[in-house]
């Protein structure tokens, strides 16, 4: 590293870290930060679930408990239960023998070893060509992890449509349409970071009809199942439904949000393929894979899920404390919504309520973004992303005004 | 469990008997210190959920720089050090490897190669670095560390080579060098300028004392080389299922420490975001307070100290026996892994008709004895 001649430039800032970086900064006592992706009670603290709480002390105090490291694909209990989650108890293609599970490093490492495994063996030997579309806008870490995997070729699909504040079907089928056949499609199976804009039944059929027809693999992005909607099965209906429509596909699940364990990196990486030998061929790649990152997973968050999913007591109490979340998310969107009507601020405001999830997609453009952060101190992407979760009953009058003013004042 | 490590016995025939705290079901038993620690923290309320920092958290981050390197370093003092937690020992050297791929000697597009004598070369190949050789670190036939092959090997690497070296005994094909060896093989480092690899495991359990198990990798940075370092706290610290690991960065100038940080930012965020942070905590909770850090202390001296009686009955057992062959070595290596010299097919009889994987030395001694006697 030493020789003068090289230089080691400085990497590009991740947004959301420089966002919360200079919101620490702030000394205003008004300051509020919509920009993290964490959930914060109305109180604005981190949360940790009740159950969490629970079951956590549960595993300190069993002497019973194997301390050693998990398997390589990490703890099989945690594995079953995370995919029998996405999948439905019911599911045929469980029964069929062909689901399988890859404990990860939440949701970015599921992605990670799902992209890695895809590079090397999905539509030929190492085809870094395979086109990988992700949603135009998407979670910015998509591009990063595909193409660290090796991906050459990673474009956008169309999805939100700026001008409607809406999700743009049109363009989206038209690009799976144009889409090279056998091309990897990364979706988000519900609450759509950063829009908060997810199709609705019908259109997710008519999406999987294409994707179908044209060969297209499907990867879901699955990091918010019960927090969007407070149902489990109804923020998992997109993945089911392509399941029982036949398709082989990778879903990357993260608990960080529907457990609050997002310290202790919980994910699983279901796998559906077409019969349980290739699903075994797959998990032994998988395990390839796995032992040139991270050898095996880290056991403490696996077995806080699986011991809570595993155990009807622990099982409702989750249910309640995710519900709990999504409920004051909820709250929010609603009276956010309300205030700005009542304020008479300019534009419309009904896709707040309309999206769903952690995130909503303001509309608010980067000049008004600035504006509010430099005079007012309230912190959001520069996409006009805000995260629900920072507006308290506390906060939100002032935010409403604040947002009121920005948009009045500033282009 | 260590052939789901991935170690590999490339060119030696050997069986790896691991001697670490067992309970009676045969499963790593858990300090007492570090149970308590783990109880404290689960009734901790002022303990959130929240993502840790991408490089970790930094408490945990000094406490391990600090064990690694000791307090007083001058590489610390003058800010050349970069410290960055990470998922195992494994996740360090992942890492590291994708560090050196984009970063070390870009001018010259360097590849490689990589010199490892250990089981990680498949994750430095799959880190982009495919250039992967080994070099003999075994007096073959005697199962003791040979300084003159790893010395004439190393001689004839090309400059810039990456050279992974094991700082503790640990690893079963570790370098098992005095002192004075270790003085040497710096000297050829330093001339051939290689860039040392450091992977320290089980510091603390090898020669009992965590100082002196780090003193290769403090003679070389001492000696002012740049440097990294993969290490793990799972044996330490009884942590194998947190995965605690940690990497050590030890720069020739801290000019280039910001910039470095922030790629290294980026790399994590393609490869697990953030990572986990129970075992970490633990890890922090031990080294930050004095009355923990002497219990651990003692507690890494009496398991080293149990290693050695432990190799002494193994190879009075086997003398007793009259197994075939001398037993010295056992006692020669150092650490709590023994190399002991049995052919390939002796060691699948050992697994598949005696069944030996426990720690039960008289089993393991009379196991070992047929093997060697009986028609396989």
């Amino acid at each position: 590293f030493a020789a003068p001649a090289v230089e080691v430039p400085q990497a590009t800032p991740v947004a959301v870290f420089k966002l919360t970086a200079d919101f620490r900064e702030d000394s205003s006592p008004n300051k509020v930060n919509l920009g993290v992706g964490a959930y914060r009670t109305d109180d604005n603290q981190p949360w940790v679930l009740p159950v969490v709480k629970k079951v956590e002390r549960m595993i300190v105090e069993d002497q019973s408990l194997n301390h050693e490291y998990l398997p390589i694909l990490g703890l099989p209990e945690f594995r079953s239960s995370a995919s029998k989650i996405a999948l439905g108890d019911d599911s045929l293609a469980i029964l069929e023998n062909r689901v399988g599970g890859v404990q990860c490093l939440g949701g970015t490492g599921a992605l990670k070893i799902g992209a890695e495994f895809l590079r090397r063996w999905y539509y030929g030997y190492n085809n870094t060509a395979t086109p990988v579309y992700v949603s135009a806008p998407t979670w910015e870490n998509h591009n990063g992890v595909f193409a660290d995997a090796g991906f050459q070729d990673i474009r956008p699909y169309k999805y939100w449509n700026a001008e409607k504040r809406s999700l743009d079907l049109a363009g989206f089928l038209g690009d799976l349409e144009s889409a090279p056949e056998h091309s990897i499609f990364v979706m988000h199976a519900c609450a759509h970071n950063p829009t908060g804009i997810d199709p609705t039944p019908e259109e997710w059929k008519q999406i999987a009809e294409v994707m179908k027809r044209r060969n297209l693999f499907p990867f879901f992005d699955s990091a918010y199942q019960g927090f969007a909607s407070g149902s489990l099965e109804k923020d998992a209906w997109a993945v089911r439904y392509f399941v029982s429509q036949g398709f082989e596909l990778f879903c990357a699940q993260s608990f960080s949000k529907n457990f609050g364990l997002y310290n202790e990196r919980v994910g699983n990486l279901t796998i559906v393929a077409k019969d349980n030998e290739n699903l075994t061929r797959v998990l032994s790649q998988m395990e390839k894979i796995v032992r040139t990152i991270w050898s095996n997973p880290p056991s403490q968050g696996a077995r806080v899920v699986a011991l809570t999913l595993n155990s009807p007591e622990l099982f409702a109490e989750w249910q309640e404390n995710v519900k709990t979340m999504a409920d004051r998310v909820l709250l929010m969107r609603a009276q956010l919504k309300a205030k700005l009507q009542a304020l008479g601020t300019p534009g419309t405001w009904d896709h707040i309520t309309q999206q769903i999830g952690m995130f909503s997609f303001t509309g608010l453009t980067p000049h008004q973004v600035e504006y509010l952060s430099k005079e007012k101190h309230i912190y959001l992407m520069a996409s006009g992303r805000i995260n629900m979760c920072g507006l308290t009953t506390k906060n939100i009058d002032y935010v409403a005004e604040s947002i009121h003013e920005a948009v009045s004042t500033v282009q | 469990t260590h052939a789901d490590m991935g170690y590999s016995f490339v060119s030696l025939s050997c069986v790896a008997l691991c001697l670490e705290h067992q309970r009676e079901d045969g499963h790593a038993l858990v300090p007492p210190l570090i149970w308590k620690i783990k109880q404290q923290i689960s009734t901790d309320p002022t303990l959130h959920a929240d993502f840790a920092p991408a490089l970790g958290l930094p408490e945990f981050t000094r406490r391990a720089t600090e064990l690694a390197l000791g307090r007083e370093c001058r590489a610390v003092v003058e800010n050349r050090v970069l410290g960055i937690q990470t998922v195992g020992c494994t996740g360090a050297v992942r890492l590291g490897a994708q560090l050196l791929r984009c970063w070390y000697n870009r001018s010259t597009g360097w590849r490689g190669p990589v010199y490892i004598p250990s089981p990680f070369y498949a994750v430095f190949q799959a880190a982009g670095l495919p250039d992967v050789r080994q070099y003999r670190c075994w007096e073959a036939g005697q199962w003791a560390a040979s300084e003159g092959h790893v010395l004439e090997d190393l001689r004839a690497a090309p400059e810039q080579a990456v050279v992974v070296l094991c700082a503790t005994a640990y690893c079963p094909v570790a370098t098992d060098l005095s002192q004075k060896h270790w003085k040497h093989l710096a000297h050829v480092l330093e001339r051939r300028k290689l860039f040392p690899f450091f992977l320290m495991l089980g510091q603390g359990l090898c020669l009992g004392d965590p100082e002196q198990d780090a003193w290769p990798l403090r003679h070389c940075v001492s000696l002012g080389l740049e440097l990294f370092c993969a290490q793990s706290f799972s044996h330490s610290f009884g942590l194998y299922g947190e995965r605690v690991g940690h990497l050590l960065l030890v720069l020739k100038q801290n000019t280039l420490l910001l910039a470095l940080q922030s790629q290294a930012e980026s790399a994590v965020r393609s490869l697990w975001s953030r990572p986990a942070t129970l075992g970490a905590r633990v890890v922090a909770t031990v080294l930050s307070n004095p009355a923990n850090l002497a219990e651990w202390r003692e507690g890494v001296r009496s398991a080293a100290e149990r290693c050695v009686l432990i190799r002494e009955r193994l190879r009075e057992k086997l003398r007793l026996l009259g197994a075939p062959g001398s037993w010295d070595h056992l006692t020669q290596q150092g650490g709590l892994y023994c190399c002991t010299g049995l052919s390939a097919e002796q060691v699948a009889f050992l697994a598949k008709s005696r069944h030996v994987y426990l720690c039960n030395m008289d089993y393991v001694a009379e196991s070992i004895h047929l093997a060697l006697t009986s028609p396989l």
